[in-house]
């Protein structure tokens, strides 16, 4: 299991796609790829943008399909991040 | 160019201001102003420096202003950005709680540096920072991403105490909405243009359903239903068109539509034209409803345009 820390990288307003890309390639996909299973810990983060959880996620729905969700979990959401991941989810498996 | 800063331009009367603005002479600004009195939204700031940075200074001249309001223009900083003297000479003050000067963003990182700035020079409370600043990045990356723009975005805020509201005005002199939209969908026209930019899921990356792994095609649509929810006034003006989201009627039910021709609004489509994009947003502090609440009601319109188009495409049966 690898645990990504976002406040680190992101601080507290997750809105830089180029780091949810940078995120995504360096470190979601590899584990992916080494069947690793992922926490996306969003502890210290108050808010995010659509287009940096899309940047962050949308492309491994794309690529993995959905079943990709039963490798990722999201830790330490408040109330809005888990409203914006919900909608980028829904929206790529309606889009798919 | 030649641009008056009239008595008054916000977003609820910038129509006049919008139609009298002269494009001849690309490599030339003259600027000139109401005598008496300017009070005008900062995306008209925005937009008079951002076309200043498309000629050279000395090609720029603005009249002797004569309004009792001109240090305004000076405290937001037009006169430093467009590299001119205003002869206006003001006490500066504390900067905090009142206004966001005129300032350009060229790159992601800046963003983030300014983004992380502006919430304690706006003395925002977090419920009302939270839908600001989503405003600001997403409007921003727009530009950066999108417009091809060399001098990036223009933005400028101000917050107003007797409406209690913070204005936001965002401008570039890049491609405009057409151009970019155009890469994935055949436009007739601007107004068609900003029409589909402000459609969930419709991107000019590509017209793929769920767009690329860096674009979704909801930003502007988000930042559209902040502004409905909110009952505040949102403006995009690109190429010849412009369209206003109007202010939801009191006590009217809130309801959000995939397409903004269905929202309560107004368009033109013969302005001057504008190379690039101008966004103006109001957002009224009394009002802002709760962030998370109004992602429910994103969520269903923008989950559900999708399945409409969806939907569109699917074959009929064939029967003979």
């Amino acid at each position: 299991m690898i645990n990504i820390k976002l406040f680190n990288q992101v601080g507290n307003f997750a809105e830089n796609k180029d780091l949810a890309r940078d995120i995504r390639l360096k470190k979601i996909i590899p584990a992916l790829k080494d069947n690793q299973e992922i926490v996306l810990d969003f502890e210290g983060v108050d808010s995010a943008t659509q287009s940096f959880v899309h940047a962050l996620i949308s492309d491994l729905i794309r690529k993995y399909g959905s079943d990709v969700l039963d490798k990722i979990v999201f830790k330490s959401c408040n109330e809005t991040i888990r409203k914006i991941i919900s909608i980028v989810i829904e929206y790529m498996q309606e889009s798919t | 160019m030649r641009i008056h800063l009239p008595n008054s331009a916000f977003l609820g009367n910038i129509d006049p201001f919008l139609r009298e603005f002269d494009t001849s002479e690309p490599d030339k600004l003259e600027i000139t102003a109401n005598k008496k009195w300017i009070s005008v939204h900062p995306v008209v700031l925005s937009m008079v420096a951002a076309l200043g940075q498309t000629v050279k200074p000395s090609n720029i001249s603005c009249e002797r202003l004569e309004a009792t309001s001109k240090h305004y223009l000076e405290r937001m900083g037009l006169f430093k950005f467009l590299g001119i003297k205003s002869a206006i000479t003001i006490t500066e003050h504390e900067s905090a709680g009142r206004f966001i000067p005129i300032t350009q963003i060229n790159d992601s990182s800046a963003l983030t540096r300014f983004i992380t700035e502006m919430t304690p020079l706006l003395h925002l409370e977090p419920r009302h920072a939270e839908p600001i600043r989503y405003i600001v990045s997403e409007l921003v990356r727009n530009v950066l991403e999108h417009a091809s723009a060399k001098q990036g975005a223009v933005l400028s805020a101000q917050y107003f105490q007797k409406s209690n509201t913070i204005r936001i005005g965002i401008a570039d002199t890049g491609v405009g909405i057409k151009q970019t939209i155009s890469n994935a969908y055949p436009v007739k026209n601007d107004l068609e243009a900003i029409q589909l930019a402000l459609t969930p899921g419709v991107t000019g990356t590509t017209r793929r359903e769920g767009g690329t792994e860096y674009n979704a095609g909801a930003g502007l649509f988000f930042i559209k239903s902040i502004a409905n929810v909110n009952r505040d006034f949102f403006m995009i003006y690109s190429g010849r068109a412009m369209y206003k989201l109007l202010k939801r009627k009191p006590n009217s039910k809130i309801k959000l539509f995939a397409d903004p021709f269905n929202d309560r609004h107004s368009k033109e489509e013969n302005l001057p034209f504008w190379q690039g994009t101008v966004v103006g947003i109001d957002i009224s502090l009394d009002a802002t409803r709760e962030f998370s609440a109004l992602l429910d009601l994103i969520k269903d319109t923008y989950t559900k345009a999708v399945k409409e188009r969806k939907k569109a495409k699917y074959k009929k049966a064939r029967f003979i």
